[in-house]
């Protein structure tokens, strides 16, 4: 009598990984997008920059952004061990091979799709995160009179900045940050990035119209009632408004601002 | 009348498992289109025998769709350009006059071309052996309906139990992966209650067997679903994954090595 082979290390135990890897990252994307939105509004990047600071500085979701770390980088690498396992298990190609009569080519192309995002990652985090954690955005200092709730706004040199800032003076609220708006108005003015970034977020949409749906399958949901709900949320939700939602985001500052 | 048609094939020769194939192009001529794929195949051997060449090899035997013998991927397709059926009961007249088709074997590791068109499947065997089994004592023939089912269980369970071990499932995956035969093979036990007893041991035990046998990770793209010839549902699988997963999680039986 032998026990069974570890769970970790069977198909399935590695198909888990991706799985839960995947819906974890897409619960993300929700609040990301949310998050975001902030960027839409018109006040010199008043509530995002206070926004960007409370996600980069508040424990709890320091924590969740680790974890979401670990988690892009596990389902990539989890990806590639079963894609090159994939790969072992059908040495010879076909020299023929008529995919689309029986699979959709998202599905079938799940790989490349993710590398698109996986580079995508790497550039937003060195546009940002990267910038933003290493001072390599302006400042800014917003006044805001408490009485009217009128904001007014100034660059400030780096020499005038020590670090994220709140006051309140005579019924004056002042506001040192870290002008990440401001460098995000910046990246969205080159046609490259902003192009690189829709096609991304088309990337997504193909992605998440497969793979949202087929990280409940692999964990073994299969209702007749909810099975269709969830189909519905992977292709509405996170095919379709997500990936807008953050396609708009280059698009607004390219064209409108 | 039957229409008659000339075609090109493009066929996988392959002597053996150690040796390389390659496409061999053979003309088949005045072929009848109320043939099956088969026949057709028949009669070019006919003609390469009669040549004094070494006939086509490919594997068949009931030649009515239930026995899962017959393979072939036909123009990119397993068991060709229809959807529910075998090569057997594919009809020539699902082609035209001077259409070249192109006949490989199943491709997969676990699979190996033993000549020609004709693959190993005793991998699947395996699997079965590793778990896709009752133990009950035989005894006289019981009463029917002495265990009572609901009517939808034991549905979903011979619909499971229609699996004929073809293995178009493996082929038309971009995997290989054999996760729809092992989800039919443990879904038609696991959802009975004669196969209750190993009913944890079987999902874990045929799981690993499948890994050893070298079958690639479903990716869940239902290509399988689309080219099984007797229509197993995808949902077997995340049935499969279910009682492999709580086997793994919430149980802990032992698995019998059988050798
Ligand atoms: S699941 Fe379908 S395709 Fe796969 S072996 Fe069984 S009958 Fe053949
Ligand atoms: S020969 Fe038996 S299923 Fe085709």
């Amino acid at each position: 009598m032998s026990n069974s082979k570890p769970v970790l290390s069977s198909s399935l135990g590695r198909k888990l990984i991706m799985s839960l890897t995947g819906i974890f990252l897409c619960t993300f994307l929700i609040v990301h997008l949310i998050g975001n939105l902030q960027l839409f509004k018109n006040d010199e990047g008043y509530a995002f920059n206070n926004y960007a600071y409370f996600m980069t500085h508040f424990t709890p979701i320091k924590v969740v952004s680790y974890l979401l770390y670990a988690s892009i980088v596990i389902h990539a690498v989890y990806a590639l061990v079963l894609s090159i396992r994939n790969k072992a298990a059908r040495p010879v190609n076909y020299a023929q091979f008529d995919g689309k009569a029986n699979s959709t080519w998202n599905s079938r192309n799940m790989g490349i799709l993710g590398t698109v995002l996986l580079v995508f990652i790497a550039t937003h985090m060195q546009n940002f995160w990267w910038k933003y954690h290493n001072d390599q955005v302006p400042y800014i200092e917003y006044q805001t009179d408490l009485a009217t709730g009128n904001t007014t706004s100034r660059v400030l040199e780096a020499s005038e900045f020590n670090d994220y800032q709140v006051t309140v003076d005579n019924d004056v609220e002042t506001v040192k940050a870290r002008d990440l708006y401001k460098q995000v108005d910046f990246a969205f003015q080159n046609p490259l990035v902003v192009g690189f970034y829709v096609l991304a977020m088309a990337a997504l949409a193909f992605h998440l119209i497969h793979g949202f749906k087929s990280a409940f399958q692999t964990i073994g949901v299969s209702h007749k009632k909810y099975v269709p709900i969830i189909e519905f949320i992977g292709v509405w939700g996170f095919g379709v408004i997500i990936p807008i939602g953050f396609a708009l985001m280059p698009l607004y500052f390219y064209f409108i601002k | 009348m039957a229409q008659h048609m000339n075609l090109t094939l493009k066929v996988w020769r392959q002597k053996n498992d150690k040796t390389k194939g390659q496409f061999v192009t053979i003309q088949a001529k005045d072929i009848a289109d109320d043939m099956s794929f088969l026949e057709m195949l028949d009669v070019v051997n006919e003609d390469l025998t009669r040549l004094g060449e070494d006939p086509i090899y490919f594997d068949h035997d009931c030649r009515e769709g239930i026995c899962g013998m017959c393979s072939l991927v036909i123009n990119g397709r397993p068991h060709g350009p229809k959807y529910g059926i075998t090569t057997c009961q594919l009809h020539m007249r699902s082609f035209h006059d001077g259409q070249t088709i192109v006949i490989e074997p199943w491709r997969a590791a676990a699979f190996p071309v033993l000549k020609d068109l004709a693959v190993d499947r005793t991998s699947f065997d395996r699997i079965q052996q590793a778990g896709g089994y009752v133990n009950i004592n035989t005894g006289g023939v019981p009463d029917a309906n002495t265990i009572p089912i609901p009517k939808r269980i034991a549905d979903e369970a011979f619909e499971a139990a229609t699996c004929i071990g073809c293995g178009a499932c493996v082929a038309a995956c971009k995997n290989a992966s054999a996760m729809l035969f092992v989800s039919a093979k443990i879904s038609q036990f696991a959802l009975l209650p004669q196969g209750q007893t190993e009913r944890y041991e079987r999902a874990q035990a045929m799981v690993d067997q499948m890994d050893a046998e070298g079958f690639g990770n479903c990716t869940n793209t239902g290509a399988c679903e689309a080219e099984c010839p007797k229509g197993i549902k995808l949902s077997n699988i995340a049935r499969m994954n279910r009682e492999y997963f709580t086997a793994k999680f919430f149980r802990e039986e032992d698995v019998h090595t059988h050798n």
